[in-house]
């Protein structure tokens, strides 16, 4: 055996035992380049092949090769066992405890009335209806009599109704919006209108001078009484659960005939009986009925084409019975502890 | 509206057979709807009359006696410390075993009674209890012949009950009887009576209504001989009959008259004013009756008072009239205010002789509107009000007349004064029961709609095909009220359920309006900037004003008031949506919550030069916060609304101090281009005082109109930059008061096209720099879109801003 088989022999069990116990990228890499880099042992070994027989070059070609191959695959693998553990460690060191607390931005929250809104909304834009917008600071011809509320209505005394001056009234209801838009004189209709209403009531758990009500009106050929009931139990079920039941009675209001106020089962005990619907098992929710002749007449609607149906949903009411908030000043506090409930 | 079931069953027949639920529930679903009903007998057992046959003294108490007490069957013993016992009285005795509704002295209100147990009192057994009226669940005032302290006593002075040992004392006593509260809607007049209910009832359970019968009254006297009657403002009385009844003889009434009476609230007084009250409940027909004696001149006249006229009314008190209020006067003067209260000066005193009985029906607007200036609204005056069938008043005068010859109460005279220019005629309604199946949705017969309108007293002209409606409902006029009766008896609940199918034709398809879209989508913004919702009242004080420190002349001062406030702190409608915004902040400050954020959609109302035009509505987004943050997080959050909204314009800010609410020196008008859009800045540490507010608190002011001008939904792709960006820095010095919003104005002219981006990463005023001046660094983009910039183009770009910020006053720090 020559030197230089000695001489790679050597190398080889050197190396390779360098390598294998290797513990850092850095001692590998330095190992690399003292064995096989451009003025590694191994290319020196190369350098001085010039000096050997010409019919052994091929051998000792083959044998330093062979080592370089072997060197590399081993740095390779090595290498790659390094990273591993070196991932490892960092995985170990990164190791956090999930049970500290969440670092969240504070997001904002809706005001109850505008929840109830938004669902209310969805239903009624959902059957086709469009939202619709009126003063609110109204003539008292819209609020009143071009609804069939005469001059000496009890309901004008000044005790209900805030008045600006005789013919300007702080509206009392939604309704006046219908009369707006029949007068635009585009039939049919489908539409719903919220808003804020005025009532002189003085401020207590159940009464605010200003609420809301959202409108409602359909306007078409052969709308009867049977769609009235159909729409609002449809929306009843869709607002309030599937298993809700409806209830409608004979009411009264001036600007509609017949005319019913719609009971829905109590959605807090199902029917049974309980606190929140007083042991009743129902609860009132809306007043609607079909548009008074004289309101369509007034409105120049031709009644022997055309009927509708009308209705009108307190806000706050559906808020505070769906949300079971016991206090209707609490709407109008604001206190954040109360809205970020919603 | 209450009243007595038992009087119901009277009238009604069977309806006895009827259980209190299914009554309320089945008049409630044909419209009279029951607000509650209460039996008066409930918690009411094993109660007997007794009578105390002897008493003895409790040997080991002073205050109590041991009696014995006969119920009939046997004899038993019960102590008692009531203090009015005699023997020989007959008295209430609840059994041991049985129940009473209240206890004595307490007014505590028991929902299961109270048991009353055999037991023993200091020693002595005691077999039960006697009961005073209000462990009954009564009161004196139903029962006035109770004694004011004590056990009721059957055989007492005044008292018409009669009983013996062992009856049953509840139903002695009128209790075996359940009363009915109702809600009338004010369209039906007729339900405010007993007759009307059960009219309602009738018809609602097929069953027949049997009205009272009304014979024929008076002896051969005429009442034109006793008193002329003149009614000069016909305008405000219709009808008015009047009729007289000479030897009175007033007497306690007779117990049915009592029962009905107290059952439906009423106290007993005699028999004469106990008629006038019960054919009041019972018709609906307020009557009155002036004691003729004290009728001067023998005359009644019908007429509006003189302005600043004073009278006394019987409950002594001295009203004071004006010409709007119609009076009943005689010969010389006032004896009643027509249809609220008769006078002092004619009232019916224990030595009547002979009455005059007034029915009328008078205008229920004008009894509505003088009640109420006078504040005196009468049991008469609400029946009034609601405006009375005039056929009504003669009835109720004969049905008056009637139970005075019944009860002997007096002796009716012939004749009858009836003055009735106008009177009422039954209206002829087309009978179109097509027409009512087509309203309601319906197919219901014609014979069965004849069925339902007949048990409510509407009859049919065949002969013409038309409906005749009965003068006490005013309230029928038209097609679809008669629709209403056809549905309210043929059942709401047997009417289909269908969802609308229309015409269609031209329906515009539905949804939110393009304004709520932009409203919910700037919300949205703002509730992931963590702003909560709040909501205000339209209305508020003008001391607002002064609060927010505004100028006397300020424009805003000018608002819409409101006539008739529940108050100053409601009286006039916001200009401005400053103060319910900061009233919420100080609510929630006050309360100690940290780091509050709130924003409001907030209408304001701007008066109008024309008095008679409507004010102008304009809504306003504002939004406020105190703790974690500064003027330029605000201006970060209004910044991502518009952003929200696809607003790209560059949005400007120019500092004011025209706002005296907020800090002068961190206020900004919001400029969106050159349109100006709002206002923000810090409220004024004044201000906030006012509001008892003591941290900084930020708010911005957007005009909500703005942003539906300016916001868009319409999305178009722009690409991804493809060459590279060149990034410059530039430190600059100018003089302190310079607003960097000035400098970024210049640099953003001289970039041009190719400025991307310009962002200030430092501003410095101190010891490294002169006074007076503060060096500011700006980062600054350039890109082409086409192309890779050329350094020429590049130097060229920087040169340009350079030499513009030069021109403008900033020297380049090298």
């Amino acid at each position: 055996m020559s030197t230089i088989e000695n001489k790679i022999k050597e190398i080889r069990d050197r190396v390779t035992d360098a390598i294998k116990n290797a513990a850092t990228l850095e001692f590998l890499n330095d190992l690399r380049v003292k064995t096989i880099g451009k003025k590694g042992e191994l290319t020196e070994i190369m350098k001085s092949m010039k000096d050997i027989p010409k019919e052994e070059k091929p051998k000792f070609g083959q044998l330093v090769n062979e080592l370089r191959n072997e060197v590399e695959e081993l740095i390779s693998s090595t290498t790659t066992r390094i990273k591993r553990e070196i991932r490892q460690r960092q995985l170990e060191e990164e190791t956090i405890d999930v049970t500290l607390p969440a670092k969240k931005s504070e997001r904002g929250h809706k005001h109850p009335n505008q929840v109830a809104l938004e669902e209310i909304e969805r239903i009624f834009t959902g059957l086709g209806y469009k939202v619709v917008f009126g003063p609110e600071v109204e003539y008292d011809y819209y609020n009143f009599e071009a609804l069939n509320i005469p001059a000496d209505h009890p309901a004008k005394d000044e005790q209900d109704t805030f008045y600006i001056n005789e013919d300007i009234v702080l509206r009392t209801q939604t309704s006046p919006v219908q009369v707006r838009e029949m007068e635009k004189g585009k039939i049919p209709i489908r539409m719903i209108a919220p808003g804020r209403v005025f009532r002189s009531d003085e401020v207590d758990a159940t009464h605010s001078p200003c609420f809301h009500q959202v409108e409602g009106m359909v306007i078409d050929e052969g709308i009867t009484f049977a769609d009235l009931k159909g729409t609002l139990e449809a929306f009843a079920k869709k607002m309030f659960g599937e298993n809700t039941k409806v209830k409608f009675r004979p009411h009264h209001f001036p600007f509609t005939e017949p005319s019913a106020e719609m009971d829905v089962t109590c959605f807090k005990c199902g029917g049974k009986g309980c606190r929140m619907c007083k042991g009743e098992g129902w609860i009132e929710i809306l007043g609607c009925g079909m548009i008074h002749p004289n309101v369509l007449d007034r409105c120049n609607v031709d009644r022997k084409k055309y009927s509708g149906f009308a209705f009108g949903i307190g806000l706050e009411r559906i808020a505070l019975l769906k949300y079971e908030i016991d206090d209707m000043r609490l709407l109008y506090e604001n206190d954040v502890r109360f809205l970020k409930q919603f | 509206m209450d009243t007595s079931k038992r009087w119901l069953n009277a009238l009604v027949p069977g309806l006895e057979n009827i259980s209190d639920k299914d009554y309320a529930d089945a008049m409630t679903l044909s419209g009279t709807k029951v607000e509650n009903y209460k039996r008066l007998d409930k918690n009411l057992e094993k109660i007997t009359v007794g009578e105390i046959v002897s008493i003895e003294k409790h040997p080991d108490a002073d205050k109590l006696k041991v009696c014995k007490v006969n119920i009939g069957n046997e004899i038993i013993q019960i102590v008692t410390g009531a203090g009015n016992v005699e023997t020989g009285q007959l008295v209430p005795v609840v059994l041991s075993g049985g129940k009473v509704a209240a206890a004595h002295g307490d007014p505590k209100t028991y929902e299961d009674g109270i048991k009353i147990k055999k037991g023993k009192l200091r020693g002595i057994e005691s077999d039960g209890m006697m009961c005073g009226i209000e462990e009954l669940g009564a009161s004196r005032d139903q029962y006035p012949e109770a004694p004011e302290d004590g056990i009721y006593v059957f055989n007492c002075e005044g008292s018409v009950r009669d009983v013996k040992p062992g009856d049953d004392a509840i139903e002695k006593l009128g209790l075996r009887d359940t009363i009915t509260e109702y809600e009338i809607t004010n369209n039906r007049v007729d339900c405010y009576s007993v007759i009307g209910i059960a009219r309602e009832a009738a018809a609602t359970f097929n069953l027949k209504f049997v009205p009272p019968v009304v014979p024929e009254t008076g002896n051969g006297e005429n009442i034109n001989d006793y008193i002329k009657v003149t009614v000069k403002d016909t305008d405000l009385c219709s009808r008015y009959v009047s009729r007289a009844v000479k030897n009175i003889k007033i007497a306690p009434s007779p117990l049915w008259i009592q029962d009905r009476l107290i059952a439906s609230g009423i106290r007993p007084i005699n028999n004469i004013v106990d008629i006038t009250n019960y054919v009041m409940v019972e018709t609906g027909q307020p009557m009155h009756a002036f004691d003729y004696n004290t009728i001067r001149g023998k005359e009644i006249i019908v007429a509006r008072a003189n302005d600043g006229e004073i009278f006394k009314t019987l409950d002594e008190a001295e009203r004071k009239l004006d010409k709007d209020i119609l009076m009943i006067n005689d010969g010389e003067g006032a004896i009643g205010i027509a249809g609220i209260m008769g006078g002092e000066n004619s009232k019916i005193t224990e030595d009547a002789e002979t009455v005059i009985f007034e029915a009328a029906t008078f205008n229920g607007t004008n009894i509505r509107k003088s009640a109420k200036r006078l504040s005196m609204r009468t049991d008469a005056s609400g029946k009034f009000e609601k405006g009375l069938d005039p056929e009504l008043a003669l009835y109720a005068m004969n049905r008056a007349c009637a139970l005075i010859e019944e009860l002997g109460a007096g002796e009716v005279v012939g004749g009858c004064i009836d003055i009735y220019p106008n009177p009422a005629v039954k209206k002829i309604i087309e009978f179109e029961p097509e027409s009512y199946n087509r309203l309601l949705g319906t197919d219901i017969s014609k014979e069965d709609m004849l069925g339902y309108l007949n048990n409510i007293e509407i009859e049919y002209d065949e002969k013409n095909n038309s409906l005749i409606i009965p003068t006490f409902r005013q309230d029928l006029n038209n097609d679809a009220d008669i629709a209403e009766e056809v549905a309210r008896f043929f059942g709401y609940k047997n009417i289909p359920t269908t969802i609308p199918k229309g015409s269609n034709a031209g329906l515009e398809i539905g949804g939110i309006s393009v304004e709520e879209r932009i409203k919910n989508t700037a919300m949205d913004s703002l509730l992931a900037s963590g702003y909560s919702q709040i909501m205000t009242y339209s209305f508020e004080s003008p001391k607002v004003f002064d609060k927010l420190k505004l100028l006397k002349v300020a424009a805003a001062r000018k608002t819409v008031e409101i006539f008739n406030p529940l108050g100053e702190d409601y009286s006039i409608m916001r200009t401005l949506p400053v103060n319910g915004m900061l009233t919420s902040i100080s609510t929630n400050y006050n309360r100690n919550n940290s780091n509050v954020k709130l924003f409001e959609y907030a209408k304001v109302y701007i008066p109008t030069e024309d008095k008679n035009a409507l004010p102008t509505e304009l809504e306003k987004l504002t939004m406020a916060f105190y703790g974690n943050g500064d003027f330029y997080t605000l201006k970060g959050d209004v910044e991502n609304v518009f952003e929200s909204l696809r607003m790209n314009k560059r949005v400007t800010y120019k500092a004011t101090s025209r706002r005296p609410f907020i800090h002068p020196g961190r206020q900004a008008d919001i400029y969106y281009g050159d349109k100006y859009i709002g206002y923000l800045g810090q409220i004024h540490p004044d201000v906030a005082d006012n509001y008892n507010i003591d941290t900084e608190v930020y708010m911005a002011v957007i005009d909500t109109e703005t942003l539906y001008d300016y916001a868009s939904f319409d999305i178009k792709y722009a690409g991804i930059a493809n060459f590279p960006a060149v990034k410059r820095d530039l430190s600059l010095t100018v003089e302190r008061t310079v607003p960097v919003g000035g400098i970024e104005a210049v640099i953003i002219e001289g970039g041009g096209d190719l400025l991307e981006d310009v962002k200030l990463f430092d501003v410095y005023e101190g010891d490294r720099i002169d006074t007076g001046l503060k060096s500011v660094a700006f980062s600054i983009t350039l890109r082409a879109k086409d192309r890779t910039l050329s350094d020429e183009e590049i130097n060229n770009t920087m040169n340009n801003i350079i030499g513009k910020l030069e021109a403008f006053g900033a020297e380049l720090r090298k």
